[in-house]
């Protein structure tokens, strides 16, 4: 962000100090904007503080205060979590299912978008329009039949059972946000390796991906966060506890263990604090893919 | 937002050289027997770079939907061959199951009030936050990290603080409303309600955000010159951003309609529907018929309804709603210039 007031030249030094004060009506933080945002804090951070803290103390300690603070830290409900093998299948099932579901998503993507961005050909528009269509089919829409054909193909309980589907529900905002990247890319760069005898899949190799860096990275995140946090498509798919992932862990756990108020929220957190810091170190890219299908 | 110019013009510059290229070609016709042999290429490049995206979207998605549509003029049970035609029963018993109906209107209750709340709220957030103060970035990131966590450990952990004698209750004991204290998930009067609050603390994040991207796409001279007018720091906001804010805004509830529309998750953790179907969205009685009650057909027809309203609401909001923006974007984006 540039300075919040932008002083024109002409204007006299002298005047600066009283405009840019009143400026800072407009953009400065008053003390009332400090505490707005303290308790938009509060209220954002609140139960997830919660659940952590909630994880350190005895289910004794959490009917007797709700709010308290661990008194004393209790670590038992931590390493209850970390030393049981189910939870390690769990935290790795999710890991594989997401970059497969990723690794599909991005490759196939952009193999896609690379000549309905830059081909001109007959059906470009309606190869396009398929996909862009595409957005408006939820899974909800196609999950029986997909849940009747994945237990036909044999695939229930296996990673593909999964991935594949869900490479295929991401494929649409992949290609929407890909193709005005790789359309932004100049035409220049084309025709001089076209000039030094590269092929169009040369180009693609060698100028197209390497270019495209960003653009891929945002839709890998996009696709990776989706799949990490997807519930309905593995709750149908993944009923055997060995293949589940660990959304589908943290339900069934939070619904055996109904009494243990804090393993559950042992476990939980350490679900989503990985996964947490990854993504909000993502942030950014998460934010600029969702304002891209924004744009179309 | 900003890069909406380069892009733009990008693709127009994509468009102009395609045609030399097809110049190119033409060229080559006339020259010799090149051009056949670079068309038939170049129809094995297309087919090589488009193919396996296009037989996974038919295969996982074109596939299974239109699977849908027959599976729903069936009776089926998902076993056995497939051959009880019934027509549009199952539809007229979707229609007439008032669980169903009620279904929708929890949604359609779920979609009005997600935008009379999160739209003001996530508005004066946004605009509030929208300056130099100390720790923005931080901020940022912080707001956003409802949206990013799973619903399903958002909606645990709602469950827990939600459990009588929980922390919400003792909240609300501790500012001397204890009286108010609710069974707030199992009292059928109350629990979609529950669930709402829950939805926006889990999705404002993603309004703020998308507000806050949106307002660094206003121009800073529009503040300087309204300044120096004397307007106040109210009126600068409700003449200059958001008007200017609309496109963002308007894109924004439209993906929090389709969204609430196609709710699932957060519900199926929190309530699974209950108490007394009281919280039952469409997707969560599709899934409860379909595969725990095996009626795969029937389920199907729910699918079908489902797609078709969301496809009505989608295309009325286009046609009132978006549609103007095609005639608004390039004003603000110009302007950013």
């Amino acid at each position: 962000m540039s300075a919040p007031v932008v002083i024109p030249a002409p204007r006299p030094v002298t005047l600066d100090p009283p405009r840019r004060r009143r400026g800072g009506r407009f953009s400065g933080g008053g003390p009332l904007i400090y505490a707005i945002a303290l308790v938009v804090v509060a209220t954002t951070l609140g139960p997830v503080i919660y659940a952590i803290l909630g994880g350190f103390r005895s289910n004794g300690q959490l009917a007797a205060d709700p709010v308290g603070l661990p008194d004393p830290w209790v670590t038992e409900n931590y390493i209850n979590v970390l030393t049981s093998a189910h939870f390690w299948r769990l935290a790795l099932n999710s890991t594989v299912i997401a970059l497969v579901t990723t690794a599909i998503t991005v490759v196939l993507g952009v193999m896609a978008a690379y000549p309905l961005a830059r081909y001109r050909f007959k059906g470009r528009g309606t190869v396009a329009l398929v996909f862009t269509l595409g957005l408006l089919f939820p899974l909800a829409v196609a999950i029986i039949p997909l849940f009747l054909m994945i237990r036909d193909l044999n695939l229930n309980n296996t990673l593909w059972g999964v991935a594949l589907p869900q490479a295929a529900f991401a494929l649409p905002i992949t290609i929407v946000i890909l193709r005005p990247f790789l359309m932004a890319i100049p035409l220049e760069l084309e025709e001089a390796a076209m000039l030094d005898g590269a092929s169009r899949i040369g180009f693609f190799w060698r100028i197209l991906l390497p270019l495209s860096g960003p653009g891929l990275v945002t839709v890998g995140v996009l696709a990776f966060v989706a799949s990490w946090n997807a519930y309905l498509l593995p709750l149908l798919i993944l009923s055997d506890p060995a293949s589940q992932t660990l959304p589908l862990g943290v339900a069934s756990f939070s619904s055996e263990h109904a009494q243990d108020t804090a393993g559950v929220l042992a476990f939980t957190s350490l679900a989503m604090i990985p996964a947490l810091i990854f993504f909000l170190a993502a942030q950014k890219r998460i934010v600029s893919g969702l304002q891209g299908a924004v744009k179309g | 937002m900003a890069d909406g110019v380069t892009t733009r013009s990008a693709g127009v510059a994509a468009v102009a050289a395609n045609g030399s290229d097809t110049g190119r070609d033409g060229g080559g016709a006339r020259r010799g027997r090149a051009w056949p042999s670079t068309s038939w290429r170049k129809r094995l490049e297309i087919m090589f770079f488009v193919g396996p995206a296009l037989v996974l979207f038919a295969l996982f998605v074109v596939v299974p939907v239109i699977q849908a549509v027959r599976y729903s003029v069936f009776n089926w049970n998902g076993l056995g061959p497939m051959d009880d035609f019934v027509g549009l029963q199952n539809y007229a018993d979707a229609l007439r199951d008032q669980i169903f109906t009620d279904a929708v209107m929890h949604n359609f209750t779920i979609v009005i009030l997600s935008v009379v709340i999160q739209l003001p709220l996530g508005l004066a957030i946004a605009l509030l936050l929208n300056r130099e103060m100390w720790g923005r970035s931080t901020l940022r990131v912080i707001i956003f990290v409802p949206y990013v966590l799973s619903e399903v450990v958002a909606g645990v952990i709602w469950l827990l603080l939600l459990q009588p004698g929980g922390m919400v209750d003792a909240i609300f004991e501790s500012l001397g409303l204890g009286g108010l204290t609710q069974l707030w998930l199992g009292d059928p009067d109350i629990a979609l309600y529950t669930v709402m609050g829950v939805l926006t603390w889990k999705f404002l994040g993603l309004a703020i955000i998308l507000f806050l991207a949106g307002l660094q796409g206003v121009p800073r001279d529009l503040y300087e010159a309204a300044q120096l007018d004397g307007a106040t720091w109210w009126q600068v906001q409700r003449r200059i951003t958001i008007p200017l804010l609309g496109p963002t805004i308007r894109v924004w509830a439209f993906l929090s309609m389709i969204g609430s529309l196609q709710l699932f998750d957060m519900v199926w953790i929190l309530t699974k529907g209950g108490p007394a179907n009281s919280t039952m969205t469409m997707a969560t009685y599709l899934i409860n018929q379909g595969t725990d009650r095996s009626r795969y057909g029937y389920a199907s027809a729910v699918a079908v309804l489902l797609f078709g309203i969301s496809l009505i609401l989608a295309v009325l909001y286009q046609v009132f709603l978006l549609r103007r923006d095609n005639d608004d974007v390039p004003k603000p984006r110009k302007a950013k210039r």
